[in-house]
Formats: C-alpha cells, structure tokens, sequence
C-alpha cells in the first residue's frame, strides 16, 4: 500500500511539474496561436541559468529566483526579437522558425557552458528525506508538488480573477475581437509569452536537481508537453492541468504496474522487453482515445 | 592568364595524383558519439585516441596514419550509416570507436561483410562475443557481462543476501543484468528495465526497489544517465538501508556531477587511472598535460589499446593490409602494452583480463578521484565464448 502511495506521490510530482510545462506552451499556443518548438528551450535555460547563479551565489533559493528572472527576460527577449516575425504567418513557418530557435539555444548553451553539462546541488535541508504518512519520501520532490501547485493556484487567480487574466482569456477566445476594441496586444503578447517562459524555466530549474542540466534536456520533455496540450485543449489552462495530471499518474503508474501485470500474462524475458516499450506508449494511446472522442481537447478554450 | 591558370592547375593534379597512389596512408574510421547529452564520452575516446597517434609520431609501422571520426548521435541508424559510408566512400582499413553496443550490432554487419577489421573500444555485446563472432572483430574492452559479474563476486563477499536489478532497456543493459544475476548467489528479488536514452527520471523503479526489501540495490546507468541516478538515489533516502552496488555508473566524466552522492558507491572495472605499470603512468600523466582540466577513463584506455592493437598489426604485417588472415593472426597475440598491463584474447577475440574493484576517494587536491580497492578476479573470460565456432 505505501508503495501504491508513493507511487501515486511520484506520479502527481511529475504531473505537476509538466502542467508548468504545458500551462506555458498552451497559453501561447492559445492565445498568440504560435507553435513554439522553442519552449523546450526556454525549460532548458531555466536549468542553467539557475545552476549558474546558484553556484555564484551559493543559495539554491536565490539562485532560482535570479534564475528564473533571467528566463522571462529572456523570454521576452526572445518574443521581441523572433517570435513577432511569426505572427500571422502559416503554422509551418512557426515550427521552422522555432526548430531553428532550438539549434541556437543549444548552440548557444555550447558556447557559454561547455558540452558536459552543469549539476545543480541542492541544499542539504532539501536532500533529507522526509517523513510523511508513515514512509519516507524525497523532501524535493514533495517540495516541487508544494510549489507547483501554488503557482497553479496564483495562475488560476491571474487568470480568473484579474483585468491582464481576463485579457489573455478573452485572447485565448477571440483574438481580433481584443485587438478591434484597443487592447494592446503587442504588450499583451509579450507578457504572455514571457509568462510561458517563466513557466518553462520554473519547471526546468525545478527537474534540474533530479536530472542533470545538459544541452536538449528540453527536446524530450517538450513532446509530453505537446501531448498535454493536445488533450487538455489548445489554450486551456484547466485543461493543462488536468491533463498533466493523467500523463503524470499513467506514465509513473503504467511503468511501475504494467510490467508486473504483463509478467502474469507472458514469459520472463518477452515481458521485461515489452513493459518498458508498451508502458510508454501508454500516453499516446491516452491521447489518440481523446482525439477521436473530443477531437478538440478535454477543454476546448474556444468552445467555452 | 585564364588559360595559364588552368595549365597550372592541370599540372598540380597530374603531379598529385601518382604521388597520392604511391603515398600510402593507413586509414582508420573511428565511430562515437560526439553530439547529445552523451558527447563528453566520444570526446574522451578521440582525445585518447589521438594521444595515442602522439605517441606513435602519427605513423604507424613508418606509414602515415589518417583518421575520419563519424558522430553515431548515440542512435543505431546513424552508427550503421555513418559506417556503411566509411567503409564504400572513405575505404578505411579498420573502423574502431563504438560506446554503445545497440550501435555496434546495428553496425556489424557491413563492416563484416566487407571484411574490414572492426576493434571495438567499448561496446561488447553477448551476441558479438557468442554466436555473431566473427574473425574481423576485436574488442579492446570486455564483454558487457563481465563486469557486472564482477561486481556479483564482490556482492557475495559483501555477504548481500538479495538485490534489486535496474538497468536501461538496450542490449547492453540486458547484458548487465544478466551478467550481475549470473554470479551473484543471493536472490534477485526484481528487475526493472528502463527506456533508454529517454527516461531520466527513476522514481517509480526506486520506489519499487524500496517496496522489495533488498538487501541491496544494482545498476547500470553509464553517462549522464548515472548522474541522475546517483542524485535520485541519494535523495529518495534509500542510501542508509539498500547499498548501491554499480556497473560503469561511477567514472571520471560522471564524478565531478555526481559529487558526494558517489562516496561509499562500489564499482567494478578492468582499467582504473592508478594502475602501476609504465605505460598507464605515461598515458595518465600526458592524458592530462595535453587535455588541461580533463581526466582520461576507461572508454579513453580502451581507445588508447584499440590504436596500439591495430599498430601491432600495420607492424606485424609490415603495412601489408591486404593479407586478412595475417593481419588477424597478428591482432590475436595482443602484442602491445597495454594500459591495464596486459591481456590475452580469447577465442571470440574478447580480452581475458583483470576486474578491479573501484572506489570513490579525495585525492590529494581534494578532489574526488577513482582508486583501485582490490582485484575482484584474475584472468576473467566471458561466459559467452564457448558458443563462438571460432577456435
């Protein structure tokens, strides 16, 4: 049972951390209907940037605030200097645009960090184990669930509750019609994007501590978050999280369950070579089923 | 002058080419990953490498030596095309390099067929060292097996009763897993194989590890991959109760990233930067005087023997390439110093060696280094080779 527990722990941990991911993506996705490859670029500056200035200033706390500072920056940066050359323009334009981004950012990260890659040592207060509901479980991973759903629910609150949230969401459903009545959408653009930025950084300096901060650690993970996209409905914040939440659980639940489940079933070996390649497809198949069952998302922002 | 020019330029090519045909280059390709997350191991075997051609005077048997390195991407496609091209467009005389055994099996094949000699410098899979061995392939390294087996035989003496398996889901992860299982007399409680190179994060495996009971826990994460490991470990809190016993997990290029993590984790290895004898010394010491800042490892030792393997053959044959069988016979005597102060093969050309075992220490910069404990096994050879025809 605790280790149904934990697993369902490790399982809402990674969730939470792809919903940053994905909370980003979607709103520019949404709202600047920008296809930005690039995002896992941006999660990927957010690690070394945090790395960095942590090793200068020798607290994990400040460097990540530092960090995370330098990655809107950076993303805005980004939106001021590229992203408005995309606007209106085929959606393939975007991806090219942004594929090439990833070259840069990489390349960059090349020149500047070296090919080795950067560890990020946490604090001892953070290593210890923790001691909850009986069994021990990693104080860091428990701390990312803790801030990742505070950012949630101060996303929900910018959203929901404030005038810039209320334009975004406007944004997110009828873009010209924001732009018709006088909104600055040029601002409003910028904002949002350095926002996503600032997601994708938060989760990259997050996950920096359990991986390691290495060049394209942002390519494979930008791919689940396309996938949450796609299932929670392009634009949708709700939807992010929700289906963040389903990836996180199936992919921890799936690789740790499936593999005793399929051993019951077939031999030894077949089942340890199958396991591991069917339980990560267990995400796609999750998100082919929502694509023929709500073609649009979970949570279409269009429809709402 | 149009015309002066192209009589000039005509005359240059004219000159050159018999001189090329004369001048005779051994050409060697050499495969790695030089791009991704896993490039600082690629880095590490050219770097050796091309020490290696330093201290030869880049001339083997009096012949100039040319090498073409070929970046694999770490995927088994790219290895396999990169090698289909050095040996039809670039005709090398050996392909050598290959971290990755899912690579070296996907690029076997047409190095076989063309017989060209294949020396690999890290990659051993059990296929190779079994029933696909083949006269044109060397290893320089060991047979994936083996060290984990070794590192079984010390989990016995450490009186570890049960252990948990975790392993990345490729050739050579299966390898290692079964190795460990095969000498190791307590009982495997579990086994998790992971997506490979993709999965970064082993929460859920740690989880199950920890919900088994083991006495103690196995791994094989090389690269990067190790790195992560070793953190997620450290903190799930497991390190106090389940001791990590590690195949090609712990080394130079991980060390400075693993940190303390990596204190008080054994390992098993057939090289390690201290070994006494001459050659290592010499090869450790320039090793750091050419590359500052960088420490050589085992995937670097294994590429400084490939290059001297072929050396003793251009020597042996005279730089006559073209007799096969005596170019094999050659290669097979392993007449060079190597840097793990000599081995034999065995029939299936995989090296009968030594497997040390490998600590974590502060060096006297207070640094954290590799140190040489004890010797695990003498004379080790693969359990494999009985299923090679070749005698």
């Amino acid at each position: 049972m605790t280790l149904f527990i934990e697993q369902c722990l490790n399982g809402l941990q990674f969730g939470l951390l792809l919903f940053m991911l994905a909370a980003g993506l979607t709103l520019v996705f949404g709202i600047m209907d920008l296809v930005n490859l690039a995002h896992g670029s941006l999660y990927m500056m957010g690690a070394y940037f945090a790395a960095t200035f942590t090793a200068l200033t020798g607290s994990f706390i400040a460097g990540a605030v530092v960090g995370l500072a330098a990655t809107l920056v950076v993303g805005m940066a980004v939106e001021v200097i590229a992203m408005r050359r995309l606007y209106g323009r085929d959606h393939l334009d975007h991806v090219l645009g942004t594929f090439g981004l990833i070259l840069f950012f990489n390349e960059l990260v090349r020149i500047i960090w070296g090919p080795a890659g950067l560890s990020l040592p946490l604090p001892g207060w953070l290593q210890q184990p923790l001691s909850i509901f009986g069994f021990q479980y990693s104080a860091y991973r428990f701390s990312i669930i803790v801030v990742s759903l505070a950012v949630a629910a101060g996303l929900y609150l910018l959203v929901m509750r404030t005038r810039t949230g209320m334009l975004i969401r406007a944004g997110a459903s009828n873009r010209e019609m924001v732009g018709a009545l006088g909104v600055n959408i040029k601002l409003l653009y910028t904002l949002v994007f350095g926002l996503g930025a600032a997601l994708a950084g938060l989760a990259g300096l997050m996950n920096a501590p359990i991986l390691t901060v290495q060049i394209g650690m942002g390519e494979n993970i930008l791919i689940l978050a396309f996938v949450i996209t796609v299932i929670g409905g392009i634009g949708s914040i709700r939807g992010a999280l929700v289906a963040a939440l389903f990836v996180g659980f199936i992919d921890t639940l799936g690789r740790s369950y499936f593999p005793d489940i399929l051993r019951e079933m077939l031999s030894p070996t077949a089942a340890s070579t199958l396991a591991p390649a069917l339980s990560s497809m267990l995400i796609y198949l999750l998100m082919a089923i929502v694509l023929i069952v709500k073609p649009e998302g979970l949570f279409s922002a269009g429809q709402r | 002058m149009r015309r002066t020019l192209l009589a000039a330029g005509a005359a240059i090519i004219l000159a050159a080419g018999p001189a090329a045909a004369q001048n005779k280059t051994i050409k060697i390709g050499f495969v790695s990953t030089f791009s991704g997350p896993t490039a600082v191991i690629g880095n590490d075997m050219r770097n050796s490498f091309e020490l290696a051609l330093d201290h030869m005077g880049r001339k083997m048997g009096g012949i100039p030596v040319e090498v073409i390195y070929e970046d694999d991407q770490q995927k088994p496609d790219v290895g396999k095309q990169k090698t289909e091209k050095l040996i039809e467009s670039d005709k090398v005389d050996f392909v050598a390099g290959y971290i990755w055994s899912n690579v070296l099996l996907a690029s076997l094949k047409p190095v076989i067929d063309s017989k060209t000699f294949l020396i690999s410098a890290n990659a051993g899979p059990s296929q190779i060292a079994g029933e696909l061995c083949s006269p044109f392939f060397f290893s320089t390294s060991w047979q994936n097996d083996q060290t984990p087996q070794a590192v079984g035989l010390y989990m016995n003496q450490k009186n570890v009763k049960s252990v948990f398996l975790i392993g990345p889901n490729y050739a050579a992860g299966k390898d290692m897993l079964a190795g460990v299982a095969s000498t190791f007399k307590g009982k495997v409680v579990g086994q998790e194989l992971t997506t490979w190179p993709t999965q970064l994060d082993f929460s859920a495996e740690l989880a199950k590890a920890k919900a088994s009971g083991a006495d103690a826990i196995f791994v094989f994460y090389p690269g990067a991959a190790g790195v992560q490991f070793l953190n997620q470990y450290a903190a799930s809190g497991l390190k106090a109760t389940m001791p990590l016993y590690t195949a090609f997990t712990v080394d130079e290029l991980s060390l400075p990233l693993q940190k303390d993590n990596a204190i008080g984790v054994p390992g098993a290895q057939q090289w390690v930067h201290d070994l006494p004898n001459e050659q290592n010394k010499k090869f450790v010491e320039d090793y750091r005087k050419k590359y500052p800042g960088l420490r050589p490892t085992y995937y670097g030792a294994q590429s400084y023997d490939a290059a001297q393997l072929i050396n003793s053959a251009v020597v042996a044959t005279k730089g006559n390439l073209s007799d096969k069988t005596a170019v094999q016979k050659a290669m097979e005597k392993a007449d060079f110093k190597s840097l793990r102060g000599g081995f034999k093969f065995g029939n299936n050309h995989f090296p009968i060696q030594n497997f040390y075992l490998q600590d974590v220490v502060k060096d006297a910069s207070g640094e954290l280094s590799l140190k040489t404990v004890a010797t695990i096994v003498k004379d080790d050879q693969d359990r494999f080779a009985a299923k090679c025809p070749m005698k």
